[in-house]
């Protein structure tokens, strides 16, 4: 069953790698944004009288894991584009290959790189913030993990309809981006005016942040089982327009 | 040469919307030569190509590889056959090694990868990313990939489009190597040349319809039977001469340079003997023969760079 999966992936990985914009884009930025941030405010985090302190103790993780989201799914995006376009994906179709093997494979190489990145994030994070703030790291792991993998299933479908390589990232960033104001990462979607808060409870994202933040201050999964069925739901939906509509060439 | 048709086609059609690209196409490769589908870019080879390989269904038709149906048993297909695209890229920075051992990884019974790279020359290249080959290291690197499986036939597409003509005759020898190792294969090119050099049988599409098929010399002798012997001379009476032979259709002279055109083998000897016969002083001589570019621009009223 999915002959090749593990080769291919391996060797994804190590292509990935050897791309120095890719890496520091996925990996280092984020990391090194976290150690920046980390330098100047750590140690006014523990101080309950500055303002900004919970913002920054409950809001920004979630922000960030948000973003490192959206940025592995447009990865997913102008990679699937690119290889259509140098007729890559038509040369691996031509083997003993399921075409699903070669999907499978760059979902797993995006998941591996966003656990290395939160893995590294974690590292640095124990140096710069205090030991006393418990988080649940696993558990947010895992949630991020499943956000992402429902958000790239909006990324195929993307990735399916725009076939230039030169077009599919920026409508991609366009189509992601443009949920960010109303999934409730800025405003809490109960702040929203009414008719905004339709649009929240439709969109994607709005249950991924719901996940993230739920998870990031310690509540147990049993509390968001309907995030997590909105999220698989949408990977369904996703994945069956997206192999309906997905092109090899 | 044994007779069993590895390949058959029978009446595929093909349309893309509005535009036809193959209409009523068929043919038979036989089991162990080089069979070449040759026409001007934009006949219809790739598509007919494609079908065969199950890539692409075909609207009508049927199409026979060693007796299994491409898309239905593509799985059994795949095995025992290798394929090479026109155009195709791998991964930028994917290594040579990388990619033959991925492609090893992918079959049941794959060829030794370090003695494929050996035979097509690119044991130096073997750790080179696919970004720095060159075209020519390009090409032979998918004719490795089309090769891994030890197929029994091979599809090479357009394989030296846009090569420089050292690199062409190199990847020459190795699709002669690779017929010499009693494997079928099945190309396309739009150079006459290579066509002509290579196959053994031809078929010449045109607006995706097949109007000839024979070997390169059959096709060369049925349509443009005419020999041409160009001889330089200051002999007066040469024109005349010539023109009394028997086998001479026409003499046309440029200056001193004569072109005598007739028939048949019989041509070349008799202008030798007359040459010899009147003791003419003569400066050059050549003869030209007919190709297949000549028999494309007979059938289609145009040439194939067009």
């Amino acid at each position: 069953m999915l002959r090749g999966l593990w080769t291919l992936t391996w060797l994804e990985i190590k292509i990935f790698t050897r791309e120095p914009m890719g890496l520091i884009g996925t990996v280092a930025i984020p990391v090194l944004m976290f150690v920046v941030l980390g330098r100047s405010v750590a140690s006014r985090l523990t101080t309950s009288s500055w303002q900004g302190a919970e913002t920054l103790r409950n809001g920004l993780p979630v922000f960030g894991a948000v973003f490192v989201a959206i940025s592995t799914v447009l990865s997913l995006v102008a990679i699937i584009s690119i290889y259509r376009e140098g007729g890559i994906l038509k040369r691996l179709k031509a083997t003993p290959l399921e075409p699903v093997t070669i999907l499978v494979t760059h979902v797993l190489v995006k998941l591996i790189l966003t656990a290395i990145t939160i893995g590294l994030m974690v590292l640095v994070g124990r140096r710069y913030y205090p030991s006393g703030v418990d988080v649940p790291v696993f558990s947010f792991s895992l949630a991020l993990l499943v956000s992402t993998w429902s958000i790239l299933s909006i990324g195929f479908i993307i990735a399916s309809l725009v076939r230039t390589a030169r077009f599919a990232p920026p409508l991609g960033s366009l189509a992601l981006y443009s949920m960010l104001p109303f999934c409730g990462l800025f405003t809490p979607v109960e702040a929203l005016p009414a008719p905004l808060q339709t649009v929240s409870s439709v969109l994607p994202l709005t249950y991924a942040v719901s996940l993230l933040s739920g998870i990031w201050k310690g509540n147990p999964w049993s509390s968001h089982l309907g995030d997590l069925a909105a999220l698989v739901v949408v990977f369904a939906v996703c994945t069956a327009i997206a192999s309906r509509v997905f092109r090899w060439e | 040469m044994s007779s069993s048709p590895v390949v058959e086609v029978s009446g595929i059609h093909k349309a893309y919307g509005s535009t036809v690209a193959v209409d009523n196409v068929s043919f038979a490769v036989q089991e162990g030569e080089i069979f070449g589908l040759i026409g001007p870019n934009g006949a219809g080879k790739t598509t007919t190509m494609e079908c065969v390989e199950g890539l692409r269904q075909p609207d009508a038709g049927r199409i026979g590889v060693f007796g299994l149906d491409p898309i239905k048993d593509a799985r059994a297909l795949q095995n025992r056959i290798g394929v090479q695209f026109q155009q195709a890229e791998l991964q930028k920075r994917i290594k040579v090694r990388e990619a033959v051992e991925l492609w090893a990884s992918l079959y049941d019974a794959p060829v030794d990868a370090t003695r494929l790279l050996e035979q097509l020359g690119l044991s130096e290249k073997r750790d080179a990313w696919f970004m720095t080959l060159s075209g020519g290291q390009k090409q032979r690197l998918f004719i490795a990939l089309a090769l891994i499986n030890n197929p029994e036939l091979v599809f090479l597409d357009e394989l030296t489009t846009g090569l420089d003509p050292q690199a062409r005759r190199t990847i020459w020898d190795l699709v002669r190597d690779i017929k010499d190792r009693g494997k079928t294969v099945f190309l396309t090119t739009h150079l006459m040349e290579e066509a002509e050099r290579l196959c053994d049988r031809v078929a010449i599409i045109e607006h995706g319809r097949i109007v000839d098929h024979d070997s390169p010399a059959g096709l060369i002798a049925r349509h443009c039977p005419q020999r041409r012997t160009v001889v330089a001379t200051a002999y007066p009476n040469a024109t005349e001469a010539f023109g009394r032979l028997t086998p001479v259709d026409d003499v046309s002279s440029d200056g001193e340079e004569l072109t005598v055109s007739g028939r048949g083998d019989d041509l070349v000897t008799a202008v030798i003997h007359a040459i010899s016969e009147h003791q003419m002083q003569v400066t050059a001589f050549r003869t030209e023969r007919p190709t297949l570019e000549d028999v494309f621009l007979t059938l289609t009223g145009h040439s194939i760079k067009d």
